[in-house]
């Protein structure tokens, strides 16, 4: 983020916050949150830092997870602009293990061991491959993805970069940023690509 | 006989007695009909399958064995005080009284001036009157296989004395309606490597994981969920366990560090969660999956 920015969203985000704060007699927002850093200890690889919110989540946070425009648009850019492609260029790999990876829904908890690569967590949220009746509904069916959009370059840009940072297309997401936090690599985010777009894959027959 | 060990005995025999919800866990057969219909029906069996097995628990549920430990542990004159919570205790509605406590906490405790919920009152109660470490008991606060907290056990004795009671939490001294506006606050705070907070999966209507519901705990009909059931013999595992584990388990899920056992986080949300409920019927200890 240039230090212009920085300072925009910094004033925007403090103009969205005194509005919150002036509507309460209290900021009980801010008492939760002197009350989690209290609380909380580090436990396994769910080291204590992470109770401290970052400049996104700090955003949503403060605002019902409804920024206005001109700040969301500019920091999705910035996430977007943060976005790693592989530097082969190769962004679909093979469906198959992205299927696996899809299932997995572990990572990132104090119980899972550390170097354990963790799943992408995909069919807790989403529908994919029809033959998979347990998903969950907290995001859009993928039913389908690839067959309805083609896997074009840009395509597979979009989906490689939506997998990597959620929030670089629409700040407040309910999903994770699975490349940015580091939830899985590259590697894993091309099969991910591929279950979504290869025709071969179930999720387009 | 240990409540474990009847346990294990119990469970096979009601077990056997319904094949049909031993046999939840497998994967529902696949379907040719749309994906989502097809989900849907699955989730009605296996739903109603439950409701079947829980059914022919009630009579014999798992808890009771519970109820009946903590109901001791209650009564005896234990600790290095050598004194009982029966003639010590205050859980809001006087000493000793527990009819009726468990639909009434969290609340506001005059003697410490903070709210508190029930297991971090017995707590207290087992620190201040009988002597008790807290340390050593927030060692190893949670159920496993082979060892049940003696909080655990109070407090599903606690509640059972609370049955068909209304669920009353008060909302009058200002540090009960403080701890319930910063529970609400704790309950839509994200942070962490996934940017999740409760509200990402306990903030809408009719949204699942995988195939397990999830409540809209922001609404009075989706907060009494959290409420009922609890605390629950978890078939998974096979223990006992109280709201302060399931909101530890949930942190967990949501990829937060720990919150420290019967730490003010968890009151305030268990304020928010349980103030959200008032007006439903508890219908005691439960049975959870």
């Amino acid at each position: 983020m240039t230090i212009e920015r920085k300072i925009t969203a910094a004033l925007l985000a403090g103009a969205v916050f005194a509005t919150v704060a002036q509507a309460e007699d209290r900021n009980y927002r801010a008492e939760a949150i002197a009350m989690i850093k209290k609380d909380f200890r580090s436990r396994g690889i769910a080291g204590y830092e992470r109770v401290q919110e970052d400049g996104l989540q700090a955003v949503c946070n403060r605002s019902g997870n409804r920024p206005p425009e001109a700040i969301a648009k500019q920091l999705e850019q910035d996430q977007l602009a943060s976005v790693k492609l592989p530097a082969d260029g190769k962004l679909m790999g093979d469906w198959k293990s992205g299927e696996k990876i899809a299932q997995s829904g572990r990572g990132m908890t104090w119980a899972d061991k550390p170097g354990i690569p963790g799943g992408g967590n995909c069919y807790n949220c989403h529908q994919l491959d029809p033959k998979e009746k347990s998903f969950g509904t907290i995001g859009p069916s993928l039913y389908q993805f690839g067959k309805l959009r083609g896997n074009t370059p840009e395509t597979q840009k979009y989906v490689y970069s939506k997998i990597y940072n959620a929030k670089a297309f629409n700040l407040c997401s309910e999903m994770p940023r699975f490349g940015h936090s580091g939830a899985i690599g590259e590697k894993e985010i091309r099969d991910l690509v591929a279950l979504l777009l290869d025709p071969a894959s179930p999720v387009n027959k | 006989m240990k409540p474990s060990i009847i346990v294990s005995l119990a469970l096979p025999l009601a077990l056997a007695a319904l094949p049909a919800a031993g046999a939840k866990s497998q994967k529902p057969p696949v379907k040719q009909t749309a994906p989502a219909a097809a989900a849907a029906e699955d989730k009605d069996a296996t739903t109603a399958e439950f409701e079947k097995f829980r059914e022919v628990m009630e009579d014999s549920n798992p808890a009771e064995l519970f109820e009946m430990k903590g109901e001791e542990l209650w009564n005896e004159k234990r600790g290095p005080k050598q004194v009982s919570l029966a003639e010590s205790c205050d859980l809001g509605l006087g000493i000793g009284v527990v009819k009726g406590a468990y639909v009434q906490t969290p609340r506001y405790f005059a003697d410490v001036d903070q709210v508190m919920d029930v297991e971090r009152r017995i707590v207290h109660c087992m620190v201040e009157h009988q002597g008790f470490k807290r340390e050593d008991i927030a060692k190893k606060p949670f159920s496993n296989d082979t060892h049940t907290p003696e909080p655990v056990s109070l407090v599903t004795y606690v509640a059972s004395q609370s049955k068909g009671m209304k669920i009353a939490i008060p909302q009058k001294h200002p540090k009960e309606i403080e701890t319930y506006r910063i529970g609400a606050e704790v309950f839509q705070y994200r942070a962490g490597p996934y940017d999740f907070s409760c509200a990402t999966c306990h903030g809408a209507d009719g949204k699942r994981i995988r195939t397990q519901q999830l409540p809209n705990l922001t609404k009075p009909q989706g907060a009494i969920k959290s409420y009922l059931g609890w605390p629950g013999y978890r078939m998974t595992g096979g223990v006992m366990h109280t709201l302060q584990w399931r909101m530890n388990d949930c942190f967990r899920q949501q990829r937060f560090p720990e919150p420290g056992y019967v730490s003010d986080s968890v009151t305030a949300l268990l304020s928010y969660l349980g103030v959200n409920s008032n007006g439903y019927t508890y219908k005691g200890p439960g049975i959870k999956r």
